[in-house]
């Protein structure tokens, strides 16, 4: 029943509860950072005085005292390079076993002991603080300027993210927002926004690519744009690389080169810095001429370096190829063809790169489309998004889940609950059972990523389940449960299905990937499948193997005087040979040896079988005969 | 309620792509939880669930093979879980060699025949379903589709030998 509500004459009713508020769309960067507000389906980033829409993602704590947010924050690096931060995003939801990704590429100093069970915190200024501080300050400087360009308050908005980025950094993103007093309406990922841009602002339609190249992630996402639909058919990324990377390459050469000249340099958070930003500077001057120089000092000590775009693209050649093949892989997850694609949307300032474009335009078969500029554009999409929220529009926007989800099985296997490229929000279940008997206990251990086994995948939260009823191995059902909303974020529970044991988590891990669990994940998953499936099948054979061999002794133990003396010594014979191939790697030796096994035990489980329904017939009650078989 | 029912399409083994689509679309603009932000946290919750059921239908009725099976467990043919060893000999032995061809297969060409022979014989199989699901041969109709999954699987290995393949090349 729809209640009526009843208005003054004249006076319209607001459709939404905080319309005085504004709701905004904001591309939070890994190198720069944008906010953007549509009205009417138009969509325009907001400009500071100077007209610049782009705010460098770059904190300041002066020693003076206050903060400073973007191109002031920058100016100071050059006198208190301690006091100032950038590219924090890598660190969102980041712990203690990811910074060696990071060693290098941020010269912070990070703060002793955090990190462990929490996420880093960075010494900055002689205070620790935590990355969603930081990125909250960022946040703050974007919400005031649209306050000021809007001259309204703005409390909400919808932010972006990597598609690829896990729920850590997700759950980092939405508290920080929180801090800066923004309530998210919604997180979107970066490509989907920009798709958005395209699609709503200039109504294409068909298949679509985004290509993605921030300062420090890579996103490919595939879509279907038809009639207001955004469908996102499949994505994949590795949100540690990007254009810093390329900075990082050019910054290397140049310290070698002073080495080579005979400059003895320490290597230290001012020298890098220097080196890094005029890499930077030699990067960007390449996008539209052959050659470029540049002058590097540290302390004191000048050197002069040319840069020629053909020895650059040789430097960065093995970055680009490796986003074509995360590209190639998502067009094979959704079963297209690269000559399918209406259009290829470029995002990021990293795109700037005409070897990037090149590729991008080769593996396509057209050139990419860039009608909007590409460091606006996700921003832009937010901002539409965000009107679409607010305002209710007609656009339906529909997302997948990165990676898969699942949890460990016996023996470390992956069983995937939800696979990667599912479109959420999405619940899905799936029943697993006890492995002895009078288990009481099940652990559940939640994992992330495409590998076979669990030591190969991200680990995301652990539990139990306790108060299982003993039954025999088997016999319980227990059933997994995995929630995925429409932010990405996931929830598992599980419960036991007889008696309603039931535990719930909310999965929040504390920090994220390292680098090698990222190349791992992302980029190896094809290139392992062939060998994670072989060793898959080993230890499932070897499980398997085991499983039988506790169910035999059960049974003996039960049941062994159904056996002629001659008959348990064979039973005996199959069953030490099967137990010495389980501990070989070989999967044929261990099921012939458990075929074996099963050969000289079938006529002894059919004599059990006998009993067990004489005994049932004679009156024994179903209780006695479950007690006797759990012995 | 089930998959077909909720997405108001008949339980049948042909479903168009598009007739799919058009109905999945329709729900979604109803339900998606981008259409509940500014109502209360009741019909938020709701419409997170029925979403997150929209999908999960969507998704099991888009792959031809996987909603052959859903129809067939329907229908009351129970299949062993997926990765669940095969009990049966032909099968076993087809299985077998095919991984074998597919292990010895040196180049992307071979590779790329022997995923094309699978994908072939996997439509073929699909095809041939309708007519075993017309007379509801349940010991048929479980056969077949322990083959085609057979089948779809292997065509997913190929996809994975081929990479290799091309990786080694480089």
């Amino acid at each position: 029943m729809t209640l009526l509500e009843i208005h003054e004459p004249g006076e319209t009713p607001l459709p939404h509860a905080g319309e005085d508020s504004l709701a905004v769309g904001i591309d939070l960067g890994t190198t720069n950072s944008v906010v953007a507000i549509a009205r009417e389906g138009k969509p325009a980033a907001l400009h500071d005085e100077t007209g610049r829409a782009l705010v460098p993602s770059v904190v300041a704590y002066p020693a003076v005292g206050g903060v400073l947010v973007g191109d002031e924050a920058r100016l100071l690096a050059a006198t208190e390079p301690k006091n100032v931060v950038s590219s924090i995003k890598r660190l969102m939801g980041r712990g203690a076993a990811d910074l060696h990704a990071v060693a290098g590429v941020l010269p912070y100093e990070i703060e002793a002991g955090t990190g462990q069970i929490d996420m880093v915190k960075l010494r900055i200024g002689g205070k620790p603080r935590s990355p969603v501080e930081v990125s909250a300050e960022i946040l703050k400087a974007l919400r005031i300027r649209a306050e000021e360009a809007l001259e309204k308050p703005v409390e909400r908005a919808v932010i972006t993210v990597p598609a690829y980025f896990d729920d850590a950094a997700r759950t980092a993103t939405r508290d920080a927002a929180r801090v800066a007093g923004l309530e998210v309406l919604r997180l979107v990922n970066e490509p989907t926004a920009a798709a958005l841009a395209y699609g709503l602002d200039k109504g294409a339609e068909g298949l679509y690519a985004v290509y993605d190249l921030g300062g420090g992630t890579f996103d490919f996402s595939l879509l279907r744009l038809e009639k207001g639909v955004f469908q996102v058919l499949a994505t994949g990324g590795d949100t540690a690389l990007g254009g810093d990377d390329f900075d990082r390459a050019v910054a290397e050469r140049l310290l070698a080169e002073r080495k080579k000249d005979g400059i003895a340099d320490r290597v230290d958070e001012t020298a890098v810095k220097a080196a890094l930003a005029l890499g930077r500077q030699m990067k960007e001057q390449l996008s539209d001429r052959d050659q470029t120089s540049g002058r590097l000092e540290i302390a004191g000590t000048p050197s002069f370096h040319a840069l020629a775009l053909a020895d650059f693209e040789a430097m960065i050649a093995a970055y680009v190829a490796r986003t074509l093949e995360i590209s190639r892989r998502v067009l094979a997850d959704a079963g297209m063809d690269a000559r399918e694609i209406n259009g290829v949307v470029l995002v990021g300032g990293s795109t700037r790169v005409p070897l990037v474009r090149a590729k991008v335009a080769e593996m396509i078969g057209k050139p990419p489309l860039t009608d909007i500029d590409p460091d606006e554009v996700v921003a832009l999409g937010a901002a539409l998004q965000a009107e679409a929220l607010t305002g209710g529009g007609d656009t339906l926007l529909l997302d997948v889940t990165p990676l898969s989800l699942g949890i460990e099985t016996m023996g470390g296997i992956v069983e995937k609950i939800v696979p990667r490229n599912t479109p959420i929000p999405v619940q899905l279940a799936q029943d697993f059972t006890t492995y002895q008997d009078g288990q009481s206990a099940m652990a559940i251990h939640v994992v992330q990523g495409e590998r076979e086994m669990v030591a190969d995948c991200r680990s995301l939260a652990r539990f139990e389940l306790l108060g299982i009823p003993p039954m025999t191995a088997g016999a319980a059902r227990i059933r997994v449960t995995f929630a995925v909303d429409a932010d990405g974020l996931l929830t598992v529970s599980a419960e036991e299905r007889t008696t309603g044991a039931a535990q719930r988590v909310e999965v929040k891990p504390s920090y994220g990937l390292s680098h090698d669990d990222m190349a791992d994940m992302l980029y190896d998953s094809m290139d392992n499948a062939e060998a994670d499936m072989t060793l898959r099948l080993l230890t499932e054979a070897r499980v398997e193997a085991k499983r039988s061999v506790l169910a035999l002794d059960a049974a003996l133990a039960n049941d062994g005087s159904l056996l002629s003396a001659e008959e348990r010594g064979a039973i005996d014979t199959a069953r030490e040979r099967l137990e010495a191939v389980v501990a070989g790697d070989s999967r044929d030796e261990i099921n012939a040896a458990a075929e074996a096994l099963e050969a000289v035990v079938k006529p002894f489980a059919e004599r059990r079988m006998d009993r067990g329904i004489r005994e049932a017939l004679s009156g024994m009650s179903v209780g006695e005969l479950e007690g006797r078989v759990g012995e | 309620m089930d998959h077909f029912a909720r997405l108001g399409l008949p339980a049948a083994l042909d479903i168009e792509a598009a007739a799919l689509d058009k109905a999945y679309f329709a729900l979604q603009r109803r339900w998606h939880p981008d259409r509940f932000v500014a109502k209360p946290p009741e019909e938020r919750a709701r419409a997170s669930v029925e979403a997150a059921a929209l999908n999960d239908a969507y998704r099991t009725l888009k792959d031809p093979l996987s909603r052959a099976v859903y129809l067939a467990e329907l229908n009351g043919v129970k299949l062993p879980g997926d990765g669940k060893t095969i009990d049966d000999p032909d099968l076993l032995t087809e299985v077998m060699d095919a991984r074998e061809e597919l292990h010895e297969a040196s180049s992307v060409a071979e590779v790329d025949a022997l995923a094309k022979f699978a994908r072939e014989d996997l439509e073929k199989g699909l095809l041939d379903l309708g007519r075993l699901f017309l007379a509801n041969d349940r010991g048929a109709i479980k056969k077949a589709l322990l083959r085609l999954r057979y089948l779809d699987k292997f065509a997913e290995e190929a996809r994975a030998r081929r990479t290799n393949l091309e990786r080694s090349k480089k």
